[in-house]
């Protein structure tokens, strides 16, 4: 049989062999760009409206005032220290979607603590270091149940730490009754609002955001060092590469797995502290809010890299408030918080689509001798 | 073998990244012949091939099957080509039967005649003496019957030209010259074979022409008649190398390890070694043969610590003359590490075991160190010292120590590894399969440091498939066959056929091969 096609593949795809650093932040921004570029064709498309002056008012509804630009970042803190708590589970390879949960159980002892001994008459220092104490030990506990099952049993994480979520919200259901204020209104309500003990500062507009920022970004730094430096950091490494690894080169994979995870489960215990004395002064099934699954594609976007993970949250949080700014400004341009939703959608899917330029070439064969490299 | 022309590769040049794996190659081949492809790894040997069988594309050169100017994009291609290639890593599917597996693919019509297969592949078998059960699960089949398996479907596809990548790595002697018997038959019905191996005792053997490749280039080709191992690995490797392995013999002598009555059953009930009892010595090479899966693997895990080992097993170390024993049976491998053992292993699945891959070389090299020191932190300067060391004495090619070691080739990873374990300075050093898909070069390379480390007074384990090698580095060989313990050979005067007959029976009764 004779075969006489002479068509060359149009594109060739080939791996990269390692890129400059420049190099791949350069086409993250030029995919972040090329994402607004669609964003601003979508916009123009269903409500005809000029797309600079609506990312415009995305901007100003975020950092228009000092008050939207401190609330950008109290809601970035608080994302920032669940992906940042998440980092040595997902590191270990160890799905913890149990971030909600751990989060939300956090915030319960927060709120305990503030409840039933706000009106001992302690400094209010000792009862915010008490309060902490409180969440991150609740956060722990729900963050090795799963890992010690995991560990000795076998179990699925996955599974289990969802499941886990479930149970720390039926817990909330059960304390809101008891501490129900006002009487009938089957919610929490503001803990202590006169008296403002447990309160992380009385300055709500400035203070407040800005010492939650401070906790947050030395839990980041600290997670960072600990990751990369330390012998424990250096095993959780191991472990999530490979288990037959781990053994071999004598560690204890249940050992290690164990107390990543009650590290992970504390600090997401911590955000809890942090959303009810600092941001809500409340506890409702709103305190976690479906952020312990948003971090997750924080931690992802930024592989595990603490520091990257600062730029990702600031980001989302950002096309949130962005996305609520729109659907108030433009309600009557059929510009509602879905199509913000989408442009939040687009956004992230350019970053993620971003890496496979990253990791990979194309070459286009465009008819003979011609080459085109992207 | 007749002068016609089946395939013709011309200028063929194949880069990935800046690597560059082939550099205008050319390479004919002819009708009725047995072509050997030689050269180290990454000399671009199977890249080369897979160029020609559609797995990839060259970036530039032609190829002409018959004369006529072809381009093969796909495998599919090739085997309107006629050309068929049986890889390395079997493309089976295990839960089909071999019919099934034959037929994959090919769906031409809504309905498969099974029974019609059948009858072409008995007609296969018969012509060119395979045997295969075309009923019979893949599952169920060992590696041999595999590989016939493949042969076969690229045969019923109608294949003139086969190639073939390292067939024998996974084969016993025995079982080797029962391939060589089919190639050659194929060879006479008037077949094109190209097989691809780094065994050079087996291209004097089979093939009738040599073609050598070397870092990517085309160096030459050669009637085998008329050359020798010599000529062929000095070919391969650029400059004149010895191929003799040496066996030096140490004066220090003395019992390292002890085990006896060692029985280990693994997660799914089978019985994976038996009541295996021998004595290791310092300052010798002991050499572990067998089929793949006889337990060599798990005899080495369970002395590292890392096997559940049957009551009644004993395994008893001494770190020096005239010390208490010490017995390993029931403990982790960081009871090991803490007891003082010096214990280096270097275990067949490199990058799922030995070495971590996504780390660089620093890393990899702290591994063992890590817990070293008192401070939370990992002290990473020793570990940066070693690998620089290990990249400097053993000649790793790699682009600096702070690459992951998954980016190396084979023989690198394989140095690195090896490099880490023999810097503990162990008194007990085990290896399986340290050389296997390694060049000529790193091989050697292996064979010297397993013999320093014997002269150094430490006891050598050494599990290897290549009974040639085995034959000349080991003071003393270990048959294992099927779990069990069924001989124990001096390498200096021993043969081949004896260890091989070895592999397959135990001394009292008969196991089916």
């Amino acid at each position: 049989m004779k075969i006489d096609h002479k068509k060359e593949p149009i594109i060739r795809i080939s791996k990269r062999v390692g890129i400059q650093f420049w190099k791949s932040w350069l086409i993250r921004l030029a995919a972040i760009a090329l994402s607004l570029c669609v964003c601003a064709l979508l916009i123009f498309a269903l409500s005809g409206l000029n797309p600079i002056k609506v990312f415009g008012t995305m901007a100003k509804g975020v950092f228009g005032t000092q008050r939207k630009l401190m609330n950008w970042v109290r809601d970035t803190s608080v994302l920032l220290c669940i992906a940042v708590g998440l980092a040595p589970a997902f590191k270990m390879r160890f799905w913890n979607i149990g971030a909600e949960g751990q989060m939300l159980v956090g915030g319960i002892a927060a709120a305990a603590c503030m409840i039933h001994l706000g009106n001992l008459g302690m400094p209010n220092v000792v009862l915010l270091l008490i309060m902490a104490s409180a969440s991150i030990i609740a956060g722990g506990v729900w963050g090795v149940i799963p890992a010690i099952s995991k560990a000795y049993l076998n179990t699925n994480e996955t599974l289990f730490t969802l499941m886990m979520n479930y149970i720390a919200m039926q817990f909330l259901l059960f304390f809101t009754p008891i501490w129900e204020h006002p009487a009938g209104s089957n919610k929490v309500g503001i803990i202590n609002s006169v008296t403002k003990v447990g309160w992380l500062s009385e300055d709500q507009k400035l203070a407040t955001p800005l010492i939650m920022l401070f906790i947050v970004l030395i839990v980041t730094v600290l997670m960072f060092a600990y990751l990369k430096y330390s012998k424990q950091g250096y095993e959780i490494a191991v472990v999530g590469e490979s288990q037959r690894t781990a053994k071999y080169a004598a560690i204890n994979v249940k050992n290690v797995v164990v107390r990543s995870m009650t590290i992970s489960g504390a600090i997401c215990g911590l955000a809890g502290f942090l959303s009810v004395a600092g941001a809500d002064h409340t506890i409702s099934e709103d305190t976690a809010g479906g952020r312990g699954f948003i971090a997750i594609i924080v931690a992802w976007l930024a592989k595990f890299n603490t520091f990257v993970m600062i730029l990702i949250a600031a980001l989302i949080v950002f096309l949130d408030k962005g996305a609520i700014a729109l659907a108030s400004e433009y309600s009557n341009y059929n510009l509602t918080n879905d199509v913000a939703d989408i442009i939040t959608g687009i956004i992230l899917f350019f970053i993620l689509g971003s890496e496979f330029f990253i990791n990979y070439k194309i070459k286009f064969h465009l008819g003979k001798g011609k080459e085109e490299i992207a | 073998m007749t002068n016609e022309v089946a395939v013709q590769m011309v200028d063929i040049t194949k880069t990935f990244g800046p690597v560059v794996a082939n550099n205008k190659v050319n390479l004919t081949i002819y009708r009725g012949e047995i072509l050997s492809l030689l050269g180290e790894n990454g000399s671009g040997k199977t890249t080369l091939m897979n160029m020609l069988s559609g797995i990839y594309f060259p970036d530039s050169g032609s190829v002409f099957v018959d004369g006529v100017p072809v381009t093969i994009r796909s495998p599919k291609d090739a085997f309107n080509l006629h050309i068929g290639m049986i890889h390395q890593h079997f493309k089976l599917v295990d839960v089909l039967t071999a019919a099934e597996n034959i037929i994959l693919g090919l769906n031409e019509k809504a309905f498969i005649d099974l029974k019609d297969v059948r009858k072409q592949v008995a007609q296969i078998c018969d012509r060119y003496g395979f045997v295969v059960n075309p009923d019979k699960k893949v599952y169920d089949m060992s590696v041999s019957e595999k590989q016939t398996l493949e042969i076969v479907k690229v045969l019923y596809r109608g294949a003139d030209i086969l190639i073939l990548d390292e067939p024998t790595a996974v084969l016993t002697p025995q079982e080797t010259q029962k391939l060589f018997h089919v190639m050659r038959n194929m060879k006479d019905d008037g077949k094109s074979i190209i097989i691809i191996t780094h065994k050079l005792h087996e291209v004097l053997e089979i093939s009738d022409r040599v073609a050598v490749l070397r870092k990517g280039e085309y160096i030459g080709d050669i009637a085998t008649q008329l050359t020798s191992a010599q000529e062929l690995t000095d070919m391969m490797v650029g400059r004149a190398v010895s191929l003799n392995i040496d066996r030096p013999q140490c004066e220090i002598k003395r019992e390292c390890l002890s085990v006896e009555h060692l029985s280990v059953i693994d997660a799914d009930g089978v019985k994976k070694l038996k009541d295996v009892s021998f004595t290791a010595y310092g300052g010798e090479v002991l050499g572990i043969a067998g089929i793949s899966g006889s337990g060599q693997k798990e005899l080495l895990e369970a002395i590292a610590g890392l096997q559940f080992i049957q009551q009644g097993g004993s395994i008893l170390y001494s770190s020096a003359e005239g010390e208490q024993p010490t017995q390993l049976v029931g403990r982790t491998p960081r009871d090991i590490k803490r007891m003082g053992v010096r214990l280096a292993f270097v275990p067949e699945d490199r990058l799922g075991m030995g070495l971590v891959g996504s780390m660089d070389l620093t890393d990899n090299m702290l591994l063992r160190s890590y817990k070293d020191g008192a401070s939370p932190f990992a002290n990473r300067a020793n570990p940066r010292n070693l690998a620089k060391t290990v990249v400097e004495e053993l000649e790793v090619v790699t682009p600096s120590i702070s690459t992951p070691v998954r980016k190396l080739s084979g023989g690198n990873v394989q140095k690195v590894l090896v490099g880490r374990e023999i810097a503990s300075q162990p008194s007990l050093l085990m290896s399986a399969y340290a050389v296997r898909g390694l060049d000529i070069n790193t091989s050697y390379t292996i064979y010297r440091l397993m013999n320093e480390q014997k002269m150094r007074g430490a006891a050598v384990i050494y599990v290897g498939e290549d009974l040639d090698v085995l034959l000349e580095l080991c003071d003393r060989i270990l048959v294992l066959c099927a779990g069990e313990v069924s001989g124990l050979v001096d390498g200096r005067n021993t043969t081949k056929e004896e260890v091989g007959l070895m592999m397959m029976h135990l001394p009292n009764k008969e196991v089916e091969a």
